[in-house]
């Protein structure tokens, strides 16, 4: 598949996802039940991505000792829960995995 | 009753603290993808016809780790799959308007802009309060394609060995700091990274994702029933 057929389709998908509900339900059509478990969306997704580059190298074996992304991703995550603050844990991390890696 | 435009403004000053954090976002999803060998038009492109931060991302992680096309859309699919609660939530004020609207609002429907819109949605009763979610929709979308092109331009000049690849877990880390809190939503975490790093070699085709994902939601499920019976 080329890199433009890629990109339509991906463009596609994400365009339904959004339009689908909208176009096609009058008023409530997800109960609580399922509205409570798609809240949970986030949460089962994104650590898919996380935890693999994080611990992960870049051949793919589990890289446990000497990964300056463990603690630096560790400072970053303490940063977040204190301060709830998107920027922050963005730069807190980036910032440690430098110190580690320069100094 | 406040004008179209009024409301326009309204959606854009609610949303404007919402799109710091979107800058670096843009600035690492446009790097990263030159990194990676998209052309700058092919890079711009995703941003105007994807116009979805997290799966344009995930869409650039699994293609530099050679993932397949179809293991490709089927992942950007379930991380936009969190728009459905957005839309469903939206349709209900939207139900009345004309199909063109409908189609301009499903393009603006993005995380940021669904968060104010929908506070406003639920304290206002006008006709016309849909304006709202355009004028959020479309700020994010001015800074999105802004911090995109930047991004493009800055990916020249950026060194390789900055390791900037790590800001990808770090932004979807960052988009996950108020979870951490949340019992439930920590145990789902952990569930679905520790099935990604682990299934990441033997699950086929890279679809350690949505596997990952997938037992991630199971454990809500299974979760959120044990703690109601208690």
């Amino acid at each position: 598949m080329s890199d433009w057929a890629l990109i339509i389709y991906c463009g596609l998908i994400t365009y339904l996802t959004r339009f689908s509900m909208i176009a096609l339900l009058k008023k409530e059509m997800f109960n609580d039940r399922t509205r409570e478990i798609l809240s949970y969306v986030p949460s089962a997704i994104f650590p898919a991505i996380i935890f693999p580059a994080i611990f992960l190298d870049s051949s793919g074996s589990l890289e446990l000792t000497d990964n300056p992304k463990i603690l630096a991703a560790i400072i970053a995550t303490c940063v977040g829960i204190f301060s709830r603050s998107i920027l922050a844990t963005i730069f807190s991390g980036l910032a440690s995995y430098w110190a580690i890696i320069f100094i | 009753m406040n004008s179209n435009f009024k409301i326009f403004l309204k959606g854009i000053t609610d949303v404007s603290p919402l799109m710091i954090p979107v800058v670096p976002f843009g600035l690492i999803f446009g790097i990263l993808s030159i990194d990676i060998g998209f052309s700058p038009l092919a890079t711009m492109g995703m941003s105007l016809i994807i116009f979805g931060g997290a799966s344009q991302i995930i869409l650039l992680q699994l293609f530099s780790g050679g993932a397949s096309s179809l293991v490709i859309i089927s992942s950007v699919g379930a991380v936009n799959s969190r728009h459905l609660l957005y839309g469903a939530v939206v349709s209900e004020h939207v139900s009345d308007l004309k199909l063109i609207w409908k189609i301009i609002i499903s393009y603006f429907l993005i995380d940021q802009a669904f968060a104010v819109s929908n506070e406003y949605f639920k304290k206002y009763k006008e006709k016309n309060k849909y304006f709202h979610l355009i004028g959020g929709g479309f700020t994010c979308w001015v800074v999105w394609q802004t911090t995109t092109f930047l991004g493009i331009i800055l990916g020249a000049a950026i060194p390789e060995k900055l390791g900037l690849s790590f800001a990808i877990p770090l932004t979807f880390l960052a988009i996950l700091v108020n979870d951490f809190r949340k019992f439930i939503n920590v145990i789902v975490i952990l569930v679905s990274g520790l099935v990604a790093t682990l299934g990441f070699n033997y699950i086929p085709y890279k679809a350690y994702v949505i596997v990952a994902a997938l037992t991630g939601l199971f454990a809500a499920m299974v979760l959120t029933k044990i703690i109601k019976k208690i």
